[in-house]
């Protein structure tokens, strides 16, 4: 009964969006002419790292805010054992071992290729951020990198530094004048500053989402 | 019908499939399933909508990559929550509550 | 009925149809690997939709690290690790 009821309403729902957006009037705001305008005076040349670390920047700063409370949360709902130890490699376990060593270094040059070429085209802090985390759980799964512990005092300053960072940029542009307006001549410099620790401790962060509950 | 419309359905079609989803099944990783499809519906029908011109608009690109990031953290979390759950109850439902 | 078309068509399709199997496969480990399918097919969503940041982040993250994350809880569900 319940079932039913479910599905009929989900069904008359997607009716009622698909007809109510292929009636859709053509859009009045042009945004993508809007952001082109200002392109000159954002610091960088794609306009969805433009868009992402400049005009919308304090949406970033909050989104890696809510990455850290769900990495509390994590931290406080994991069962603190004893740190695992790393297992002798099986034979089987070999080839895998050999394929993440020649893969981890290359994940890394991928993951600052990616950092760097998000200013002018597609890539940023968010790719690289994961390519890291992707690249440190291979090596855990591997069996070369142990899970994490309760973190110490370099990991604590890896996981929030991004964050401390962005802050303190915020507040020292705070103290500028509006809040994140970057001054165009310094726009490129702070931005590639900010993802760069925000690069890193994203990764530090996505990789302990996975780490600290194994 | 351009690409931008074809996907905006699909997203439509996908965020129903994961409501219902999240509503009708008892097995909380399919029900965190069936919310991370809910959260690529909301994706697809953002950059669908706003690809149906020929504009390329870098907006809603920018919010949907943050939202994608935020989905993991919120499915990570909720994949240790259920972990907890189960070494606590040995079940992976939540406990039925008497009403009706 | 043009190239373009055909492909977002087929594409719709199949991301429906991968959607639907991993919601209703009985089998918990289908299920997660229909999803990863799914992630995978949406970076292909992404690729035609022109929005190449965001067919990055999905592969990384969507397909590859929510995979894994599941992957490591239900093994822990079937029994195989003390969680």
């Amino acid at each position: 009964m319940k079932r039913m009821a479910v599905v009929l309403s989900a069904a008359i729902f997607s009716f009622a969006m698909i007809a109510a957006m292929l009636e859709l009037p053509t859009p009045v705001v042009n945004l993508s002419d809007v952001v082109a305008a200002q392109m000159a005076a954002s610091g960088v040349h794609h306009p969805v790292t433009a868009v992402l670390l400049n005009f919308r920047g304090y949406d970033t700063l909050l989104e890696i805010a809510v990455l850290l409370l769900a990495l509390f949360g994590v931290l406080a709902v994991a069962i603190s054992g004893t740190k695992e130890t790393v297992a002798a490699p099986s034979p089987a376990d070999a080839v895998v071992q050999t394929l993440a060593r020649i893969a981890a270094p290359l994940m890394v040059l991928a993951a600052v290729y990616l950092l760097w070429i998000g200013a002018h085209r597609a890539g940023g802090a968010f790719q690289a951020g994961a390519v890291l985390a992707a690249g440190a759980v291979l090596l855990h799964l591997a069996g070369l990198l142990p899970g994490w512990g309760p973190p110490g005092i370099r990991l604590r300053v890896g996981l929030v530094g991004g964050f401390l960072v962005f802050l303190a940029v915020a507040g020292a542009m705070l103290a500028q004048g509006a809040l994140l307006q970057y001054p165009p001549w310094q726009a490129g410099y702070l931005i590639l500053l900010i993802e760069a620790c925000l690069g890193m401790s994203l990764g530090l962060i996505l990789a302990g989402l996975f780490l600290f509950l194994s | 019908m351009s690409a931008g419309l074809i996907f905006a359905c699909t997203g439509v079609l996908l965020f129903t499939m994961g409501v219902a989803g999240v509503v009708l099944i008892d097995h909380l990783v399919r029900r965190i399933l069936a919310f991370n499809l809910m959260g690529s519906g909301v994706f697809l029908v953002l950059v669908g909508l706003a690809q149906r011109t020929d504009h390329l608009d870098p907006v809603p690109q920018a919010m949907v990559l943050t939202g994608i990031v935020v989905a993991l953290a919120a499915t990570a979390l909720a994949l240790a929550l259920a972990r907890r759950l189960f070494a606590l109850t040995g079940k992976c439902t939540l406990p039925e509550v008497d009403d009706d | 009925m043009t190239t373009g078309l055909a492909i977002d068509l087929l594409l719709a399709a199949s991301l429906l149809w991968s959607a639907w199997r991993a919601l209703a496969t009985p089998d918990i480990l289908r299920a997660v690997i229909f999803f990863i399918v799914f992630g995978l097919l949406l970076t292909l969503a992404w690729a035609r939709l022109s929005a190449p940041d965001i067919a990055l982040a999905e592969a990384a993250i969507g397909a590859g690290l929510t995979g894994a994350f599941l992957l490591d809880a239900i093994g822990i569900l079937r029994g195989g690790r003390k969680p």
